[in-house]
């Protein structure tokens, strides 16, 4: 009995030690907030944190405008938004902020037609028309007009928007804003805009909650993101853009359109309207966002580290996750900017 | 401790008063208990208080506004819930219709002996297995099966009967008839459980005394069975109200969150639950006032029904003697 308490005393001991110098080496980054890039943020903390000894990153998928405001709560390390931040959230960070962009997106119409016709095409008028309300039918002679060798129904179009705040929602907005002086006029841009009242408004949760309403509503249109429409397999419209060609969307048509616009310093580009023939209209970067003064020089090592995996080996995977990697020009400045994690 | 009676000294006797030790246990219970009822009110009130404290700015802001209001902007300020009030109750009312009709009919069958006592206690535990299965089940399930399935019914109904103003649109897809039934079915077990315990509990004399009175089996179910159990019965139905009102999950996938004030089954709509759920991860301060402004109605509006409900029990009840 004696011999046994004292192994087991043993035992704690040694396991109390462990755990005391497995505490002073290992490092845990917490982060949260957009969920549009989470599916790639995790895969890279995932490898990251396998492939790195002693620094483990969380990373929580809770919405850009919940990301920042842990951020600005300090209950992250660091946060994640498709929305940036605002002037004046980054004003009450007396630590400095440092942006970095990390990836980019698209955000892609999928839609539900009977007899699953490939290749709509939709014209700039017609899809901000069709998100204001007003083309209400799928066989609108606006949509017959490029799509003459489609067969479209006298159905109505039932639209399909989130239900919840969202990053996907601002971009999408910031877009038709953009394009449509009447869109920006009636609805304007925003995590949430006030949709047209109407039954063949329907609201889902998340891009799961829409495309699932999509699948199953004949004559659905809806906005989801161009990774998650390609792993859910759902009919996805040609869009035309500001060159009036319509425009697949994939890597190439996104790349396309990020090398369209310059990064400026501060890191932050919008392309609510990309230029160039091959770009696709509905291509937005998503940010990481950092403070610059940590205060804890091990903490803001690994957070580099981190980014610097993400910039190298991340972009590989960026592509298959449908996703579209950085350009290099672009990585080289975030690369740069990172140094200032401190 | 002194005992108030005396027993024969007879060490075989299991016959002993209570020991300074039962008195102990006894008392640390009442105790604990007496706790736990503290504490559970205590709860209730903190929860009250910590909601109200933070709807407060909000109703001081916008005041009846919010309730009257139609419109929920957030980017213009505009805050309105009665939409959702409406979608909340709207919905809630036709669930507890289709839960009451088939939870006390389950009730009545189950208890009724039209099935050997083994028989029923399977089925008995098939219901109540449909309160384990999770909201969000329940909501896929009713996207991926409800609505293509009602989807021909309600096409027709509208073509055909189009001009009655419950079957005025089109269903498009999620609306409040999916809705409804998703969350009958959800409501059924407890409609179906509580009215079950209501018609076990009326004593067997009753029941044979209707026999014996010459009535049929229906008779006797339906003359007095069921109305000795009236109280029970109602109490489900309540119980199942209570529980349609605050589901969320399930009706934040299924009701189309539309805030549109619509009589038709097909349209889309709204409830209070859903848009608490999905807009307050990302509400910023001034939403979240609004939001907890949106709760404390909801909490009135399931209080207001639980009293409502008790009330017409007692009323019932007072009818019955």
């Amino acid at each position: 009995m004696i011999r046994l308490m004292k192994s087991a005393a043993l035992a704690v001991a040694v396991s109390l030690s462990a755990t005391s110098a497995f505490a002073a080496e290992s490092i845990r980054l917490t982060g949260s907030g957009a969920s549009f890039p989470a599916p790639i943020y995790l895969t890279w903390f995932k490898d990251f944190s396998k492939k790195t000894e002693g620094v483990t990153v969380d990373y929580q998928s809770k919405g850009s405008g919940a990301g920042v405001q842990d951020f600005l709560n300090k209950t992250v390390d660091f946060a994640a938004s498709d929305s940036a931040m605002k002037p004046e959230e980054i004003a009450k960070v007396s630590e400095g902020v440092q942006l970095l962009p990390m990836t980019a997106g698209e955000i892609v119409l999928a839609y539900n037609l009977p007899g699953n016709p490939k290749g709509l095409k939709l014209s700039r008028e017609v899809y901000s028309d069709i998100f204001l309300g007003k083309i209400t039918q799928w066989n609108d002679p606006k949509i017959a007009a490029a799509n003459p060798d489609l067969k479209l129904p006298a159905t109505p179009i039932t639209v399909v928007v989130r239900a919840d705040s969202s990053g996907t929602t601002a971009v999408f907005t910031k877009h038709l804003s953009a394009i449509s002086p009447a869109f920006k006029e009636a609805l304007g841009e925003g995590n949430t805009v006030n949709w047209p009242a109407s039954d063949k408004f329907i609201k889902s949760p998340k891009n799961d909650g829409i495309t699932a309403t999509v699948r199953q509503t004949p004559g659905a249109i809806g906005y989801i993101e161009y990774g998650f429409a390609k792993l859910a397999k759902v009919d996805f419209a040609e869009l035309e853009n500001q060159a009036g060609q319509y425009v697949v969307p994939s890597a190439e048509s996104g790349a396309e359109a990020l090398a369209a616009v310059n990064m400026p310093e501060n890191l932050v580009a919008w392309l609510p309207d990309p230029q160039g023939a091959k770009s696709y209209p509905i291509t937005s970067y998503t940010w990481m966002i950092f403070r610059k003064d940590n205060g804890n020089p091990a903490k803001a090592k690994a957070m580099r580290e981190m980014v610097e995996y993400s910039l190298t080996e991340g972009q590989k995977i960026a592509d298959s996750m449908g996703y579209i990697p950085l350009p290099q020009s672009v990585v080289d400045q975030v690369r740069k900017a990172s140094a200032n994690i401190q | 401790m002194n005992t108030p009676f005396s027993i024969p000294d007879n060490p075989d006797s299991a016959c002993r008063p209570p020991s300074a030790k039962d008195f102990l246990v006894d008392r640390i219970f009442r105790g604990l208990a007496r706790i736990g009822v503290v504490l559970i009110l205590a709860l209730v009130f903190a929860l009250v208080y910590e909601v109200g404290r933070k709807a407060l700015p909000g109703m001081e802001k916008y005041g009846f506004d919010v309730l009257f209001g139609t419109v929920w902007d957030v980017n213009q300020g505009k805050y309105g819930i009665l939409p959702a009030i409406w979608g909340t109750l709207y919905s809630a009312f036709i669930a507890l219709l289709i839960a009451g009709v088939f939870g006390i009919s389950i009730a009545i069958f189950l208890t009724q002996d039209f099935l050997p006592a083994k028989l029923a206690a399977v089925f008995r535990t098939i219901v109540e297995l449909l309160a384990a299965i999770p909201s969000v089940v329940y909501g896929l399930w009713g996207i991926y099966v409800v609505i293509p399935a009602i989807r021909p019914l309600t096409t027709w109904l509208n073509s055909e009967l189009g001009w009655i103003p419950f079957f005025g649109t089109s269903l498009s897809g999620p609306g409040l008839l999916p809705a409804a039934l998703v969350l009958a079915i959800m409501i059924l077990p407890t409609v179906a459980a509580v009215s079950q315990d209501a018609l076990t509990s009326v004593p067997m004399k009753t029941k044979q005394a209707a026999y014996g009175m010459g009535t049929t089996h229906w008779e006797a179910i339906l003359k007095v069975m069921v109305p000795s159990a009236a109280t029970g019965i109602f109490g489900s139905l309540v119980l199942g109200l209570g529980r349609a009102l605050g589901e969320t999950m399930a009706l934040a996938m299924l009701v189309g969150n539309a805030n549109t004030l619509s009589v038709s089954l097909f349209a889309p709509a709204n409830t209070l639950a859903a848009l608490l759920a999905l807009n307050f991860p990302e509400a910023g301060p001034s939403e979240i006032e609004v939001l907890m402004y949106a709760a404390l109605v909801l909490m009135f509006i399931t209080l207001l029904v639980n009293v409502l409900g008790s009330m017409l029990m007692l009323y019932a009840q007072r009818g019955n003697k």
